[in-house]
């Protein structure tokens, strides 16, 4: 009893968490949201300026290129992911994507393999060390990198480890695959944007919920066991 | 005579069932209804919001529970609202979600949508509808509409994109600001919500 009335009053005393410190998920809130503001501001100034230019001097089958070119040499890893989740047919599925698109559509740049019904997936190592049975641990909002879990974080080391785009050794090359695969998929994401900014009262815990739900939903396939809502 | 009225209501039983759309196929023809209007219609294309609103409010809003969907996100503060504080915050949840979905629609027109059949038994009252929308390159983008059986025919009391369920979204936002502020604090948070959405510049391009 005494713990909570002292962390209940830790949590109003707080900076800036006026409505904040209660869920259990996110005991560092007041940290999260300070970092949240800095990646909002270098969204702001840096990646969403470059996001629109690019929409607005690229013609759209040429976006559509480049991020069909990124996105197939995902598929590589998102079949050994699928493989490691035990899950053979979509690994052998992404990987005939990666195989055709990479021949037949010239380095990726036409996704021909999902008009012929072989159909992109979504998994990355965050994903499967949770269908290993880690939990999500807690949320974290991580420096330019955004919204993500303990789990997911330990993982990012092996998803850079893996990532062609990061690991090319000419550096020049590297830093303008990395940069126009960014500022690429933030201009995918300008609408998206746009969409959490008026549904939000209140944006942080929003975007939150947000990311969670879309997790789960991505570990489970898009087919999550369906949640009660909780009897208070 | 017994025999008569029983009659006589499995037939008025069987001529309502039979006047209900089955809920995957209200779906499918509400969207491909405003995905046709859309596609006609360079207002909506560019955005215009008025009229974005208006589509909504005929097109799509008769078919949403809207006071069943404010109480699943209001969780367990619902029941300790007055019947005023009630209405106030479904009417305020519902004109959110108008603007939110506003928003979203301008780039409907163009977009592929992939309807699953439903297996549907009689007895069901309670369903997930499930659309995807396709995209080139990219992993396509479940919606999926949980419904219920009314007298009314089926509404969908929760609408989850990508996974994300817009009213487990709300709850916890809602949870929050009930806690500090109380039931009418939130319906006041709404109101502002609505109304700076708005005074927003059309097409909201920030």
């Amino acid at each position: 009893m005494k713990l909570r009335v002292l962390l209940l009053a830790l949590a109003l005393a707080a900076p800036g968490c006026a409505t904040t410190g209660s869920d259990e998920r996110d005991p560092l809130e007041g940290v999260n949201r300070g970092v949240l503001a800095f990646n909002d501001a270098v969204d702001e100034n840096l990646l969403q300026p470059a996001a629109r230019l690019y929409r607005n001097v690229t013609p759209r089958p040429l976006r559509d290129m480049v991020r069909n070119f990124f996105n197939n040499i995902d598929d590589l890893f998102i079949g050994a992911n699928n493989l490691l989740q035990g899950k053979p047919e979509d690994a052998v599925n992404d990987w005939l994507r990666f195989a055709f698109n990479t021949t037949f559509g010239l380095l990726g740049i036409h996704d021909w393999a999902s008009d012929m019904g072989l159909e992109k997936h979504n998994e990355d190592f965050g994903q499967t060390l949770a269908r290993w049975g880690m939990g999500d641990g807690i949320y974290l909002v991580l420096p330019l990198l955004g919204p993500s879990t303990l789990r997911d974080t330990a993982a990012l080391p092996v998803e850079w480890a893996v990532d062609p785009v990061t690991q090319h050794s000419r550096v020049d090359e590297r830093n303008a695959m990395f940069a126009t695969r960014l500022v690429g998929r933030r201009a995918d994401l300008l609408a998206a944007s746009r969409t959490l900014e008026e549904a939000a009262l209140d944006r942080y815990v929003f975007l939150r919920e947000s990311f969670l739900q879309r997790r789960r939903s991505m570990i489970y396939d898009g087919k999550p066991p369906r949640e009660r809502p909780p009897a208070e | 005579m017994q025999l008569f009225f029983a009659c006589a209501l499995a037939l008025a039983a069987s001529a309502a069932h039979a006047q209900l759309t089955p809920p995957d196929e209200l779906v499918k023809k509400v969207m491909l209804e405003i995905q046709r209007v859309i596609v006609q219609d360079k207002d909506l294309q560019g955005g215009d919001r008025s009229k974005t609103l208006r589509l909504i409010e005929e097109k799509a809003l008769p078919h949403f529970n809207h006071v069943g969907m404010t109480a699943l996100a209001v969780g367990v503060h619902w029941r300790k609202a007055t019947p005023e504080q009630k209405q106030r915050l479904a009417e305020e949840f519902r004109a959110l979600l108008m603007r939110t979905y506003a928003s979203s629609l301008s780039a409907f027109g163009e977009q592929k949508l992939e309807f699953r059949p439903l297996r549907i038994k009689a007895e069901d009252t309670d369903v997930t509808v499930q659309v995807r929308v396709l995209q080139s390159g990219s992993q396509p983008v479940s919606v999926d509409y949980d419904m219920e059986k009314t007298a009314r025919g089926w509404k969908c009391y929760d609408v989850r994109v990508a996974g994300i369920s817009l009213v487990v979204n709300y709850r916890t936002e809602f949870a929050n600001i009930v806690r500090d502020k109380g039931i009418d604090g939130l319906i006041s948070a709404l109101e502002a919500k609505n109304k700076s959405l708005d005074t927003a510049p059309a097409g909201g391009g920030k």
